[in-house]
């Protein structure tokens, strides 16, 4: 485990974190977004680094965490079916369905690859035209420039064996539906960088505008993310409510409109579940009608039941800012990342994985362990 | 696994009609598509993600954001297996001694 003080940019952080202190002047609470940045916060004990005033709550941006299971369910369907080649980014594998996960189903003779880009399946496609291949194209907007490219290129060719299960999700309605929630928490964001690396930052605008709050596009190192804390609680401070761009350096306000113009082409907007949150209108990319013998939901009859998760998971809650992995009873007990029972543990992105990856439940109600007790403090540093 | 890799581009070629590359990324060499960053030469950076370049950025920015991914264990999706119908193998080049010389 890295700390904060190991890193050559120390100083500059310790700069950041008294002008936060300095800009204070009430508690806030802050979203970061994207599942990239939590795992960043968690690893180095950013949110610990804070002032106290300032809480950083863990939104729902991990992919992989927030497919919904049916969705896992009809791709595991789909993958136990003669004759198919069912082809997953890695981190899906061992997210669990109903039955097992796609390693089970390997273990068992299907034909389950994976790949590390959707155009590989382009060529597993070619090499096998007996064989159906289809590509569970998850993701949020920084994936369809490539899941679109799969679907463009599969149907320009006429790889009639090529199909997409696709359940991508849309960043922009979710924060929406967080901030519409009752109860809601969050004041500000952290918006995603590379997620808007795909769309700029333009539509951030009307959330900001409709809702009063700051959005702040934030990268996701340790530097990135106190400086994008920073300027979200000026913005709070002084009662703005803006969409600022702390990534510059990475992206602009237009985002690839090369990618943009291909996304539109191949998917149109459409309602989608999330796991944990629940059905978000318009919150997910489908597929074109144009590109219907590419789509696996229409090509492939696996009509899933509706699985019942576990009644004691609070990922719903987690995902939206209301609560902690602490705050959870099954977690780091009945909830693992072997056994994960929800959205929030079954990647490593999700809250409840990265703080039991990085020894959290160790320590009660979440506390910063390096903190309380200072004459220890070095020591544990010594021995990290 | 909305994170995007930089790398620098050795070489460009053409796959069925599609702008690729071969990018490095530290120790590793992979393909990635240009389509959406028509304008990049060899010797540039860009910012990979499944395979796509979405970006382009300067050589400092993606040393650093390497670095950084790095140390947060997001490198993973380097490692999967080359599916190639040519049944090129990912080239593994030499690591080269870290630039960054942060004394990890």
């Amino acid at each position: 485990m890295k700390y904060l003080d190991e890193y050559r940019d120390r100083k500059i952080a310790a700069q950041i974190v008294d002008e936060i202190r300095r800009t204070l002047t009430r508690p806030w609470v802050v979203m970061e977004v994207c599942g990239g940045q939590t795992h960043s916060i968690v690893k180095n004990g950013i949110d610990y680094l804070l002032p106290a005033a300032v809480e950083l709550v863990h939104g729902p941006g991990c992919p992989v965490c927030v497919t919904p299971l049916e969705m896992i369910d009809k791709a595991h369907a789909i993958a136990r079916l003669p004759n198919v080649i069912f082809c997953s980014f890695g981190d899906m594998l061992r997210v669990p369905g109903s039955e097992g996960d796609l390693f089970t189903i390997k273990s068992l003779g299907g034909d389950v690859r994976v790949v590390y880009s959707p155009l590989d399946c382009l060529k597993i496609a070619r090499a096998n035209p007996e064989k159906q291949v289809v590509f569970f194209a998850i993701g949020f907007e920084t994936t369809a420039p490539a899941n679109a490219m799969l679907a463009w290129r599969a149907r320009e060719e006429s790889l009639n064996n090529l199909s997409l299960l696709v359940s991508h999700v849309l960043v922009p309605p979710a924060l929406e539906a967080i901030l519409e929630a009752p109860g809601n928490r969050v004041q500000g964001f952290l918006g995603p960088g590379h997620v808007c690396a795909v769309m700029g930052t333009r539509e951030y605008d009307p959330i900001s505008a409709r809702y009063h709050v700051p959005i702040v596009i934030t990268g996701f190192e340790p530097l990135d993310i106190l400086q994008g804390t920073l300027m979200t609680i000026r913005q709070l401070e002084s009662g703005r409510a803006t969409v600022e761009n702390q990534y510059s350096r990475i992206l602009n306000r237009e985002g690839n409109l090369a990618a943009q113009k291909l996304i539109a082409t191949v998917f149109k907007v459409g309602d989608r579940k999330w796991r944990g949150i629940g059905t978000i209108p318009s919150s997910g990319y489908h597929l074109r009608e144009e590109f219907a013998r590419h789509d696996a939901e229409k090509l492939f009859d696996v009509d899933a039941i509706a699985p019942q998760e576990p009644e004691i998971c609070i990922s719903g809650a987690i995902l939206r800012g209301l609560k902690k992995p602490h705050d959870c009873p099954a977690f780091a007990t009945l909830c693992t990342p072997q056994r994960p029972l929800g959205a929030t543990m079954v990647s490593a992105e999700g809250a409840c994985a990265a703080y039991y990856a990085y020894g959290r439940h160790l320590s009660p109600h979440g506390s910063d362990p390096y903190h309380q007790a200072n004459s220890e403090t070095e020591d544990v540093h010594a021995n990290r | 696994m909305c994170l995007a890799i930089p790398g620098k581009v050795l070489s460009t070629f053409d796959q069925h009609g599609l702008r690729m590359a071969k990018v490095q990324f530290g120790g590793v060499v992979r393909e990635a598509c240009l389509e959406y960053v028509p304008e990049v030469q060899a010797g540039e950076y860009v910012l990979v993600h499944v395979g796509f370049a979405l970006s382009r950025i300067d050589e400092a920015e993606a040393e650093r954001t390497y670095q950084a991914l790095r140390e947060l264990g997001q490198l993973t999706e380097l490692e999967t297996p080359v599916n190639d119908e040519h049944d090129e193998r990912a080239q593994f080049v030499p690591v080269k001694v870290d630039p960054g010389g942060d004394g990890r």
